[in-house]
């Protein structure tokens, strides 16, 4: 028995993400079988915030392990790629009887049909048409960073990290250009997309039957993070640990750098631009100025956090991370005065983030690998391998 | 097998390797021995594409193989046991062997049994991370890694490099042990007693030039082969 091909591991991650899936659903469907929800559980809570970005932000930070965690290369491109995911969806989503007023300030938008109408429109025409667009902003991400890749991928570490966060850079200046108006709205936001929402299978009054907003970020994750999952442990995931480890000696075992390296960054890019989609699908808009560098850095904190080389760590990390920010530390934005008239000091607007940015740094410093090191979450539960420590 | 022919390289601006000929025959055991910086490493990088030469060239079974990319290089059935080790630390044993394999798509089981019955450390230690094993282990990780790839002829860079005697006597016994079973290697050293002992060819390099070649047995036996690089001269 060399090969370890656990059936059971495999079948486990399935019901384990079907359950989770469920979960899901069940958790944001509770209204419809507990008639008085405590407030945490209704639908605009801070928890299905967080739910949701996190499932975004999930996708994103592991695309971005599997360049920088596991092929080694130090890249800051991620918001870039995002950005053009996000367009993608927005361009191409935007229904047309909402363009000219999007795009009044160009006289109408250059592009004038829309994926979910080609499709027949409707809920049909919807979901084929994210289908479809998601792939497209993957490709259109990915076709990006194999024009970036050629030049760039002959960098190392730090030269990388500045040419790939430059080229992030400029595209956003691209997308805010007054002469691409008509496709990209120039500095506006491209808004009045089909958002989560979208998705709830509603009656024809429109009363909600049953909510999906939070299974859709999910589900397209989860999805994404398999097919990654799948990469990183075919042959071509061992290539880019190699590569990680030691160029030099994965290039003498016969492992073309070049075309792993670009392998590795297109497909990073290709998941950062459906992450991208999905992004603009949960703000409900897209809008370049979002897509700063300091996305790309929150992103890589996470990744940093949750253990480089870790696909379960980014996926914790992220909710952590997410909820963290948005959520658990909010008390610390708003003034509290206790009944006695005594007035919490520091606390005010802002406050938040110093506390947040404080947490950070503990973790930084005591968890020096993150939170995982470079295992995954099914490790922490097994004994050392059979056979693993002889003497 | 191999042939190289007039082969030139320049290596960090300076020419490392000057015009150099040699012959590796099929199932032999052939040393490259000289000095630091006579250009033996260089020339092994080179015949394994990591290093363009400048001029020359070099043939396996008569199949030019001059600027071919290391990746065609080592399909073709040559394998480089870099200096060093470099196993990947990170990776388990394990990991480490299917990457030796990386460019075969056929079933792995028999060569990973066939390195495991050659290293039974390496069995023991399958589960554990390379970077964790001791020095010995890990130069038998990087032997058994390049079998992976079922080579024709495995070239060796200072396998004797950083470790104990004893420790080397054995890893010599497996080199040989490989040969045995239809290995041609190629072996580079500054060990010169250890590598003349097993070589049937061996060639002495000085500065980028071949000064010297003979059987190993005959070397061993050549005074200034013993004054300059076996320490016995007068």
């Amino acid at each position: 028995m060399i090969e370890k091909k656990s059936k059971a591991g495999t079948a486990a991650a399935l019901i384990g993400i079907l359950v989770l899936l469920l979960g899901v659903v069940l958790l944001e469907n509770l209204g419809a079988f507990i008639p008085n929800l405590p407030p945490i559980l209704l639908p605009t809570s801070q928890l299905f915030i967080v739910l949701k970005k996190g499932a975004v932000y999930s996708l994103v930070a592991v695309s971005m392990n599997l360049l920088n965690g596991f092929t080694g290369l130090f890249s800051l491109g991620q918001a870039g790629f995002m950005l053009l995911g996000a367009y993608t969806y927005a361009i191409l989503m935007l229904p047309t009887a909402n363009r000219p007023t999007v795009y009044y300030l160009y006289g109408g938008s250059a592009i004038n049909f829309s994926l979910p109408e080609l499709f027949g429109g409707g809920m049909f025409g919807l979901i084929l048409g994210t289908i479809v667009v998601f792939i497209l902003a993957g490709c259109v991400a990915a076709f990006v960073a194999w024009l970036i890749g050629l030049p760039v991928l002959r960098l190392k570490s730090d030269y990388l990290a500045i040419a790939t966060l430059g080229f992030a850079e400029i595209l956003r200046a691209i997308f805010q250009w007054d002469k691409l108006g008509p496709i990209t709205n120039g500095a506006n936001m491209i808004g009045s997309i089909p958002i989560y929402s979208s998705f709830n299978i509603t009656d024809a009054s429109g009363k909600v039957i049953v909510r999906l907003t939070t299974f859709i970020p999910f589900l397209t994750a989860i999805i994404c993070i398999t097919m990654i999952v799948l990469l990183i442990n075919s042959s071509y995931g061992r290539a880019f640990k190699a590569i990680r480890e030691d160029e030099i000696a994965a290039e003498a075992m016969g492992i073309n750098l070049a075309k792993h390296k670009m392998l590795a960054f297109c497909t990073s890019a290709f998941f950062a631009g459906v992450g991208g989609a999905l992004f603009a699908m949960y703000v409900g808009n897209a809008q370049a100025k979002v897509y700063t560098s300091a996305m790309t850095y929150e992103i890589l904190l996470i990744v940093v956090i949750g253990g480089i080389g870790s696909i379960t760590g980014s996926c914790l990390a992220t909710f952590l991370y997410v909820a963290c920010s948005e959520w658990w530390l909010r008390f610390l934005d708003s003034p509290l005065v206790l009944s006695s008239g005594f007035k919490v000091p520091l606390l005010r607007n802002g406050f938040r983030m110093v506390v947040f940015s404080i947490v950070i740094m503990i973790v930084v410093l005591f968890f020096r690998k993150g939170i995982m090191g470079n295992r995954e979450l099914p490790d922490l539960f097994k004994k050392k391998k059979k056979g693993g420590v002889a003497k | 097998m191999l042939k190289i022919d007039g082969l030139k390289v320049n290596y960090g601006g300076i020419e490392a390797v000057k015009g150099i000929s040699f012959e590796v025959p099929d199932r032999s055991i052939v040393t490259l021995i000289g000095a630091n910086g006579a250009g033996k490493s260089t020339t092994l990088r080179s015949i394994v594409g990591l290093v363009r030469p400048a001029a020359g060239n070099i043939q396996l079974e008569g199949e030019e193989l001059t600027g071919l990319p290391t990746d065609r290089i080592v399909s073709k059935g040559i394998t480089l046991v870099p200096e060093g080790r470099r196993v990947f630390p990170d990776l388990t044993v394990l990991e480490n062997l299917k990457i030796g394999a990386y460019l075969r798509n056929d079933s792995l089981d028999d060569d990973i049994n066939w390195v495991y019955e050659l290293f039974p450390r390496l069995k023991e230690r399958s589960w554990q991370a390379a970077g964790t094993l001791s020095g010995g282990e890990q130069q038998m990780l990087a032997v058994g890694r390049a079998l992976m790839s079922r080579p024709k002829i495995m070239m060796m860079d200072e396998p004797s490099l950083g470790l104990a005697p004893i420790v080397v006597r054995g890893i010599f016994d497996i080199i040989r042990e490989i040969n045995r079973q239809g290995v041609t290697i190629l072996l580079v050293e500054q060990n010169a007693n250890m590598a003349l002992k097993i070589a049937d060819l061996g060639y002495v390099l000085e500065t980028g030039r071949i000064t010297m070649s003979d059987t190993g047995a005959a070397l061993l036996a050549n005074e200034k082969v013993k004054e300059a690089y076996l320490g016995k001269g007068g």
